[in-house]
């Protein structure tokens, strides 16, 4: 029988210190809509952007003064977990998101204006859209929906219930989607990675949601506390939990591009404009894992020899595919997209660990790999033909002669993502594959070993190339960044040696943190 | 009637709707597909929540009708605008992005 809702209904509580984080993140990206309806064009641009980049610092601080120190707690009535781990992955993707907008301000480097096309909805080519061009209006829709986006993630990693787990990651994806069709130049690239995006996005997401219907079903309650308890006692059928946790796990290896799931990365990867590009790379990469650890380590933590096998399978392809497709790639962006999906195999590895160290691990890799990859796409931005970005490898050769600071800048993020020792990439294989071994999965430290050196293999060609290849005679121009660009650059190449060398603090924080509390 | 029944239908239904992703071509239709695989969720939420006396189920279905209409909105603006540009909403005649 249904329980009436007079019997039991006790009205909800909120813990406004632990959930202000988000919700400042939320109301900046409401201030943003209502500036867009109510700003005159002149100002509004300046208002966006200083509205995003204040409302990032704001939360950053807010994180770490107020609900760092009360961590440990649910919240909003145990829907939200503000937990170890949900603070150091927002704090995370708090940084991230504002080294992406610091790409997003950039100007200096298109002559017509930032990465973004001045209204979405024009057709590409037609006479409006060079009119609107003329008068370089920008579409500052951008803020609010990055904002938005943003929020969700925050949401996502801290999820406590399979309701608020599933709209946060529509909160999360749902902006995403336009963000990846508005770029500027090369518009039909654009658009048809938007629509792909979208079609395999919700498609994916439509089957998590039917896991999570039958992970319900398992357990009878959507929490996840409640499917670690019905876990532990045992009631329930078995064939639901086993259909709910593969489901949910295709939604999650969707979003975090492993291998079966991987076709639309390289596509969004380089349809995209190439700020929104490093922030999905980065940002979303740590949301999805975030969400991912928990729903596996948390609800499902009792459940692991049944989930880690399908872990095994996934990583191995992840990692072999990964890298085997990216050698073959020809396109500066595409080759990034794949080493992502390479990455994400590596990251799995310390996911399948299914141990506190596994976790530390894995947290410490998604802060290495964020750095690394959003300077990487940063550098992408500066290499031009004419108006458009020059994303054929070919078009790279040389650029060691042409501008040292460009070369040897990338050449430390291609290191990093290959594991030299040094860089933050090292550390985070290391400890990955520690944790992983710990964990009884040595085959998994095999292959990822062997295809780390075949991975270092299209990275290195890349530095070769720059190095030892003579300049094409129409070489690309070199647009000198902004001071935004330069900015993240700088930040994302010291956090990247920094981690290297002394990461000892960074790994201390990870470890002190990767607690779940259920 | 025995509510395992609808969760049998909320299976076939979210078969049907996945099976049409992958074979239609209109890319409306693959839209619809998907909004039907979302609404067989919503079936199968419901009936669990009365298989398991848990009312939580139906409250998560009300949510995932409002997510699945923002989710028109974003999903028909990116199909219009491949669609002006185009003068087609196939999804296989975007064709541009490969190796």
């Amino acid at each position: 029988m249904m329980p009436h809702l007079a019997d039991g209904f006790t009205s909800p509580t909120f813990e406004y210190q632990l959930l202000a984080p988000m919700l400042i993140v939320f109301g900046g990206a409401i201030v943003g809509v209502l500036v867009e309806a109510f700003t005159p064009r002149g100002p509004r641009r300046t208002v966006q952007v200083a509205l995003g980049l204040v409302t990032l610092v704001v939360a950053f601080v807010v994180l770490l003064a107020v609900t760092r120190p009360k961590l440990g707690d649910l919240a909003a009535s145990g829907t939200v977990a503000i937990d170890g781990p949900a603070v150091f992955f927002q704090g995370t993707i708090l940084v991230l998101a504002l080294l992406s907008f610091l790409l997003f301000v950039e100007r200096g480097v298109d002559s017509a204006g930032d990465a973004f096309t001045p209204s979405g909805a024009t057709i590409p080519g037609s006479a409006s859209e060079r009119e609107l061009v003329a008068a370089r209006v920008s579409q500052t829709e951008v803020w609010p929906l990055a904002l938005f986006s943003v929020g969700g993630m925050m949401l996502f990693v801290a999820s406590n219930d399979l309701l608020t787990f599933f709209v946060a990651l529509e909160v999360m994806s749902l902006p995403l989607y336009l963000l990846v069709g508005l770029a500027r130049r090369r518009r039909l690239l654009s658009q048809e990675a938007a629509l792909k995006y979208f079609l395999l996005g919700s498609f994916s997401s439509a089957f998590l949601l039917f896991g999570s219907a039958f992970l319900f079903g398992y357990s009878g309650s959507i929490s996840f506390t409640g499917i670690y308890d019905s876990l532990s006692s045992g009631v329930g059928l078995d064939p639901l939990l086993l259909i709910g946790t593969g489901m949910v796990a295709i939604g999650l290896f969707f979003k975090v591009g492993a291998v079966p799931f991987h076709s639309w990365v390289p596509d969004v990867y380089q349809g995209a404009p190439t700020p929104v590009t490093a922030f999905m790379a980065a940002a979303t990469k740590v949301a999805a894992f975030g969400a991912m650890l928990r729903i596996f380590y948390v609800a499902l933590g009792d459940y692991d020899w049944n989930w880690r096998p399908m872990f095994w399978v996934v990583t191995i392809l992840t990692i072999v595919v990964g890298s085997i497709l990216a050698i073959t790639q020809t396109d500066i962006k595409r080759m990034l997209a794949y080493s992502s999906v390479a990455q994400a195999g590596f990251i799995l590895t310390g996911v399948t660990a299914a141990s506190d160290s596994g976790l530390s691990s894995t947290m410490f890799y998604l802060v290495a790999y964020g750095f690394a990859t959003i300077g990487a796409f940063a550098l992408v931005t500066l290499v031009r033909d004419g108006t458009s970005e020059a994303t054929h490898l070919s078009r790279w050769a040389g650029l060691g002669r042409r501008s040292p600071i460009i070369a040897a800048v990338l050449s430390l993020f291609l290191l990093s993502f290959a594991g030299i020792p040094l860089t933050s990439g090292f550390i985070g294989k290391f400890l990955v594959f520690e944790a992983a071994v710990n964990g009884g999965a040595t085959p998994l430290v095999i292959v990822g070993a062997i295809f780390s050196a075949v991975a270092a293999f299209f990275y290195v060609r890349v530095i070769v190339l720059m190095y030892f290849s003579d300049p094409p005679d129409d070489a690309p121009s070199l647009a000198l960044p902004g001071a935004a660009t330069t900015l993240a650059v700088a930040v994302c190449a010291a956090g990247t040696v920094a981690l290297g060398v002394v990461p000892g603090p960074v790994i201390d924080l990870a470890q002190e943190a990767a607690a779940f509390i259920r | 009637m025995n509510p395992e029944n609808y969760l049998y239908l909320s299976s076939i239904l979210f078969v049907i709707g996945a099976v049409g992703v992958l074979v239609r071509r209109n890319a409306i239709v693959v839209f619809m597909c998907i909004e039907l695989m979302l609404n067989a969720s919503n079936l199968a939420f419901v009936s669990f929540a009365r298989l398991n006396g848990n009312i939580d189920g139906q409250v998560v279905a009300f949510f995932v009708m409002v997510v699945a209409a923002a989710e028109v909105v974003i999903g028909l603006a990116i199909i219009v605008t491949i669609f002006r540009t185009r003068r087609s909403a196939s999804v296989d005649d975007p064709n541009l992005l490969k190796l």
